[in-house]
């Protein structure tokens, strides 16, 4: 066992709640400890039947135990759970492909080019698969043998957490006038792409494109919401777990800005700071335009 | 007087507050309402429930345990958001010169008493 496991391990069984087992299992799955993984993340998966992160661990690791159903169901679970995630719309793209299916490989493969046009691995995938071809008749693509290696870019462990591109600071901002960075601030465009900023949850691994992915059309749903019940328009959403404060407000007609910090803050001041940190992102927007 | 009611009666006695009431979480159903007249209780209860599980999948993103609170603000007053057991949550709509406060902490505790 290496020290890297044995510390996970150690870790999970001091917290059983705590998030490590995701470590845990990619680590035993990179290793080919794939009983071991399966177990790992199967009681992940329990603790957290809505966290896609398990979801796509668990399709991972399936997809390296040959169980392809399975795999399929366990990255459809996570795209539920979070449309844009890239990594499950590359782990389908490969199934299909896998299947001799190459038009839905490709759709998947543009969707997950749209939400992260900037992922080689993706462009070079597409680039493999070739134009998209019609899909063949039903029943010939179970009787096509396939293919002996999947293309390399698309393959699922491509996009495991440790290897995941950290959401990097932009060279200019939408938060260089606001003190303090861009650190705990999302600036989220109407389809749940995040244009600026970062998130980093609690083991400090990046966040901010899965809490942008579930604010897609946030500002229209708070909008019709205020407007129905007389509230006239949306000013923020407040948001208050154990674990932090995230305060929502809308920078523009398009995008919401999103300011967390831990909640030993009060939120009166996290409301500040998303105001303040709304401002730099108009004023942003504006030069970009 | 059940459970439920003298929640709802607690809330709705802060100044301010238009009505309040239970929602089914999943379903934006509501569960038990009190609220003044002009108060749309089911398109609060829907409009909620929707908004609740959005911001619940948000946290969920960024590794954080579930909300026990949520506050939307508008121009003319607020939709407050207190998630109890159960699925259930204690909805609460506000005018602009509401307690916002005490509305807060009567909903917490409320909250947490629904079962």
């Amino acid at each position: 066992m290496t020290d890297d496991i044995r510390g996970l391990t150690a870790r999970l069984a001091d917290e059983p709640g705590s998030l490590a087992f995701l470590e845990l299992a990619e680590a035993l799955r990179r290793r080919g400890q794939l009983e071991a993984a399966h177990k790992v993340a199967r009681g992940g998966l329990a603790r957290y039947p809505g966290l896609a992160d398990a979801h796509d661990l668990m399709a991972r690791i399936l997809s390296d135990q040959g169980d392809l159903a399975g795999a399929f169901d366990a990255w459809a679970s996570a795209l539920q759970l979070d449309p844009m995630r890239t990594s499950a719309l590359k782990g389908v793209g490969f199934l299909y492909f896998r299947a001799g299916e190459s038009a839905a490989a490709m759709e998947h493969l543009q969707r997950a080019l749209e939400v992260d046009p900037d992922d080689v691995s993706i462009r070079q995938a597409i680039a493999r698969l070739g134009p998209a071809r019609p899909d063949p008749p039903a029943g010939v693509a179970d009787a096509t043998p396939a293919p002996a290696t999947p293309p390399p870019a698309v393959t699922p462990a491509a996009d495991s957490p440790a290897e995941a591109t950290p959401e990097e600071p932009a060279a200019s901002g939408p938060f260089d006038a606001v003190d303090g960075g861009e650190r705990g601030l999302l600036l989220v465009d109407a389809s749940g792409l995040r244009l600026g900023g970062r998130l980093a949850d609690a083991p400090g691994d990046p966040a901010g494109d899965r809490v942008a992915a579930q604010l897609a059309g946030v500002s229209r749903e708070a909008a019709r919401a205020t407007r129905l019940l007389g509230l006239g328009a949306w000013h923020t959403i407040a948001l208050e777990s154990p674990d932090g404060h995230v305060v929502l407000t809308p920078a523009s007609a398009e995008t919401v800005l999103v300011a967390a910090r831990e909640a030993s803050l009060p939120m009166g001041r996290v409301t500040l700071l998303a105001e303040r940190a709304a401002r730099s992102a108009r004023a942003w927007l504006e030069e970009q335009s | 007087m059940t459970t439920t009611q003298t929640v709802l009666d607690r809330v709705t006695r802060v100044p301010g507050v238009r009505g309040a009431l239970v929602i089914a979480a999943t379903d934006g159903l509501v569960v038990a309402e009190q609220l003044m007249d002009g108060v749309d209780g089911q398109a609060a209860a829907a409009l909620t429930g929707s908004l609740v599980g959005r911001l619940v999948r948000t946290a969920e993103g960024a590794a954080m345990r579930p909300p026990a609170f949520i506050h939307l603000r508008g121009d003319g007053g607020s939709v407050l958001a207190a998630l109890g057991p159960d699925d259930l949550v204690l909805v609460a709509v506000v005018g602009p010169d509401a307690n916002l406060g005490l509305a807060r902490l009567e909903m917490l505790d409320a909250a947490s008493r629904l079962a």
